[in-house]
């Protein structure tokens, strides 16, 4: 029990510390590390609670993929010398004590609600897909994933596909210079747009576009 | 203090989802700082429903959590695109001066 609590304000607070610097650190690619840290901390305090899927899932998702995708992002579009250039004093300081009072109300009014709040079992029955000791988590997630929520789990994989489709059709853009396959201009090509017979005088060349 | 309940996992959400939100007002100057405060919402509610999950012994939570990690993963991806083609289109992802559609 002292390991746990040990472990959990440990990996905590690395995890605001973290998170926290993501908000204010002025270099993007920085803020992307330390968001690679937070998500990887949680995924610990995961694990350690006992939800061994979603701490993996969480790695594998938000740690190789999505971070990787602001990586190449903030990579790719050179934003870190144009912000510090541009970087005006005074609307900082309005906006750090806008957010502050906006943050300490929404704080304040969670731990209202955490501290006052208290787990009655009888007021909303649980799912009863309670958690099987014999199994491991995965293989319960499985066991109703696969079998209750299958629908639903099709449907996020839609989503995930829209998704694709959106991103590559927003980022998709056509360049003149690159020679493509056109199928129904290839099928529909006739002789007489193709082939044209010349009389050539001799002596002279002819020229011919492209 | 020393014994870990299902407040401290709580308190812990509560802490990084005011992050998240103090950080959409702190950066008016790049989107992507903005988009990375999303993303620590999301996490902030996802160890919420996880620790909920790991204390009324229900598998729901985790099954909803994951729901969460791939419309997360969904919006980051086409987020992100917009901003490649707003900053092909303009030159910058400066929030202030993405006004345009002022009227």
């Amino acid at each position: 029990m002292l390991a746990h609590s040990l472990f959990f304000y440990f990996f905590s607070t690395i995890a605001v510390f973290s998170a926290t610097m993501v908000i204010v650190s002025r270099n993007t690619v920085y803020s992307v590390f330390f968001l690679i840290l937070v998500f990887i901390t949680i995924s610990i305090l995961f694990i350690m609670i006992g939800a061994e899927f979603l701490g993996m899932i969480m790695l594998i998702v938000y740690v190789g993929a999505v971070s990787v995708l602001f990586l190449f992002v903030v990579m790719m579009l050179n934003i870190t010398e144009q912000i510090k250039s541009k970087f005006k004093r005074k609307n900082l300081i309005k906006n750090i004590s806008v957010g502050s009072i906006v943050g300490i109300i929404i704080f304040s009014e969670l731990l209202v609600v955490i501290g006052g709040w208290k787990y009655k079992g009888t007021f909303f029955p649980l799912s009863n897909k309670g958690t099987n000791l014999d199994l491991t988590n995965t293989h319960a997630l499985g066991n109703i994933l696969y079998t209750e929520y299958i629908h639903l789990f099709q449907i996020s994989g839609m989503i995930l596909l829209i998704a694709m489709i959106g991103a590559i059709t927003l980022t998709f853009s056509k360049r003149d210079n690159v020679k493509r396959q056109n199928y129904f201009n290839q099928i529909q090509r006739e002789k007489t747009s193709s082939v044209s017979l010349i009389e050539v005088e001799s002596g002279k060349g002819i020229k011919l576009d492209d | 203090m020393i014994e870990i309940g299902l407040g401290h996992y709580l308190t812990l959400g509560a802490i990084i989802f005011t992050i998240g939100v103090v950080g959409i007002f702190l950066n008016r100057k790049n989107v992507i700082i903005i988009l990375m405060s999303i993303e620590l919402m999301l996490l902030a509610v996802n160890i919420n429903l996880v620790s909920f999950s790991i204390y009324l012994q229900d598998l729901v939570g985790q099954v909803f959590t994951m729901f969460i990690l791939t419309v997360a993963a969904a919006e980051a991806a086409v987020g992100l695109a917009i901003i490649v083609i707003y900053y092909k289109n303009k030159g910058s992802i400066n929030v202030e001066q993405i006004s345009s559609l002022k009227g």
